[in-house]
């Protein structure tokens, strides 16, 4: 195991994080305030409470959840994505790394820079409302789970896409609609009949379902699946890395 | 002592169907410099990117240090540092950080002092706080050397080390090459220029459409090839050679107003001064006299075009 060639790629993806602190960490900081404003405040003073808690602490596993999924698709699909544009990657490729430390390096500091974001929302969260954490260890293990398997589909991404506007394209036309579409503001008891039955073919219901049952006890799905699905796409995710490092796909010719 | 590069048999087939490799084979020696010299598309960076790994060879082997680079990949990479041909760096990295990720990823522990001697060799210890976009582009050039030297490799590629750099900074490069191979450094460089091989190079390789079409030792080669014409202007154009140069084998320059002898400046006697006299006895006056040695290019461009 070369340790120090995973310490060295981890170190300097979490350079490019503390580099560039304002767009790291301020901006998903601010974005997270206005969502607390606009519908925490605005819309949340109608809407009462949802499932016995106010609609102000409700939204904040959601607003978590959808923070981290789009920066760990982002941070880690630029982190690779970057040094193949400029054509620093020749240097990962020659020099004595394996695929799986390779992946540890880049999608360890993308995992980390997201939990650190969650980390950083939630004390925020904590400056309008106020919020329990029935199930801390449970919370934990699905933002831990959640950052590594988006870190993990970003990177995928960052190897797939061929320029800059691919590395946008599934973060936009994808993840956005299903995260939103997953109830990051809503339950989705509090849909038509028909659209609850669709909801459940949305992998992200499940996730941000489990992450609030670890904070209100409360979930639209059984926890023990949440679990399972995050775990899947866990797999399914570390599947596709491992398939594209033994084909050499779109980075070894 | 064996070879510290091995290459046997080696092809490279891209997806796209192009063959950059044909049945490549080629050993290199432990401290020696070899320049490997071809147009471009060749196949050099094909070459040296599949002994670094960076490419998957199609068939056949390539040994480093006895280690072969696809089995046992860590410890053939980890004696192999790689210079690319085009600036491959993270703008907003500062130099010394860059260099230090280097050695990271190579296995070795920081070592700044090491790391220090490297930037003041190559000229670069002031700018080691320096952010790489403030960098001109020979600096940058130097700051891809002190990364591939970061891990203390065995064996250095050079590809195309020199390719629009100015003079300077290419004797520069030409002193770091020679104080390496000093400290007993392998050397392969690729280049298209003649000069650049016939300056440094201990062999030549030249290598055209994915073969190598010749290895040989640089000063073996020169004094093999290395013949030498002598271009007689004459005071008057004469229509055909004289009966009596019949032996020296001349050959009729343009407008007939110059003959050529072609001699072997190795040979025990190059029989200029009796064609000269033989010149006299044919009756031929000479306004000037020149001559001209055939330079690795010639060499270069006569193989490259006999196997086109």
């Amino acid at each position: 195991m070369n340790t120090q060639g995973v310490i060295a790629i981890y170190r300097q993806e979490m350079a490019r994080f503390f580099r560039t602190i304002m767009e790291s960490l301020i901006s998903p900081v601010i974005s997270t305030s206005l969502y607390f404003v606009v519908f925490g405040a605005a819309i949340g003073n109608r809407i009462d409470t949802v499932e016995g808690v106010s609609y102000g602490a409700f939204i904040v596993p959601g607003l978590i959840m959808l923070t981290v999924m789009t920066q760990s698709v982002s941070n880690a699909s630029f982190g690779i994505y970057f040094p193949k544009f400029v054509g620093a990657i020749y240097e990962i490729l020659s020099a004595p790394v394996s695929y799986f430390e390779i992946v540890l390096g880049y999608v360890g500091a993308a995992a980390t820079k997201s939990f650190i974001i969650a980390l950083v929302i939630l004390a925020t969260a904590y400056a309008f409302v106020d919020l329990p954490i029935a199930h801390p260890l449970a919370m934990v293990l699905f933002l831990v789970l959640t950052c590594v398997s988006f870190s993990l589909m970003g990177f995928i991404i960052g190897i797939w896409a061929g320029d800059f506007q691919q590395l946008q394209l599934i973060p936009l036309l994808i993840l956005t609609p299903l995260i939103f579409l997953g109830g990051s503001f809503y339950s989705i008891s509090m849909l038509p009949d028909i659209w609850q039955t669709i909801a459940l073919f949305n992998p992200v219901v499940y996730l941000i379902s489990g992450f609030r049952w670890a904070f209100f006890g409360a979930a639209d799905v059984p926890v023990g699946v949440s679990l399972l699905a995050i775990a899947g796409f866990t797999a399914l995710c570390m599947g596709v890395v491992w398939w594209i490092f033994r084909t050499g796909w779109r980075i070894r010719q | 002592m064996p070879p510290i590069v091995s290459v046997r048999n080696l092809t490279k087939t891209y997806a796209s169907g192009f063959q950059a490799l044909k049945g490549v084979s080629l050993d290199i020696a432990q401290g020696e410099i070899i320049a490997l010299l071809g147009p471009n598309g060749a196949g050099k960076t094909t070459l040296i990117s599949t002994i670094c790994g960076i490419v998957q060879p199609t068939s056949g082997t390539v040994t480093v240090g006895g280690h072969d680079v696809v089995r046992d990949y860590r410890a053939a990479r980890a004696l192999v540092g790689l210079v690319p041909q085009e600036i491959s760096l993270e703008s907003f990295e500062r130099v010394i950080n860059t260099v230090r990720f280097s050695r990271g990823l190579f296995g070795k522990p920081r070592d700044d002092a090491y790391l220090e001697k490297i930037l003041s060799d190559l000229s670069l210890l002031d700018k080691k706080d320096s952010k790489i976009m403030t960098l001109s582009g020979g600096m940058k050039r130097r700051v891809l050397i002190a990364k591939a030297l970061s891990h203390q490799p065995r064996v250095l590629f050079l590809d195309e080390p020199t390719a629009g750099v100015d003079v300077e900074l290419r004797k520069d490069m030409w002193a770091v090459v020679a104080s390496l191979k000093a400290a007993g450094v392998t050397i392969i460089l690729t280049t298209h220029y003649i000069e650049e091989a016939e300056a440094i190079a201990d062999r030549v390789g030249v290598i055209n459409k994915g073969e190598i079409l010749l290895v040989q030792d640089k000063a073996e080669l020169m004094a093999q090839m290395g013949r030498k014409e002598l271009h007689i202007q004459l005071g008057a154009p004469v229509a055909a050679i004289p009966a009596v140069l019949a032996p020296y084998a001349l050959a009729l320059g343009k407008g007939g107003e110059s003959l050529i002898y072609t001699y072997d400046t190795k040979a025990e006697r190059t029989g200029i001064t009796a064609l000269l006299s033989d010149l006299r006895e044919a009756g031929l006056t000479m306004t000037d006299l020149a001559t001209r040695q055939s330079s690795l290019e010639d060499i270069f461009v006569g193989l490259v075009k006999e196997r086109a």
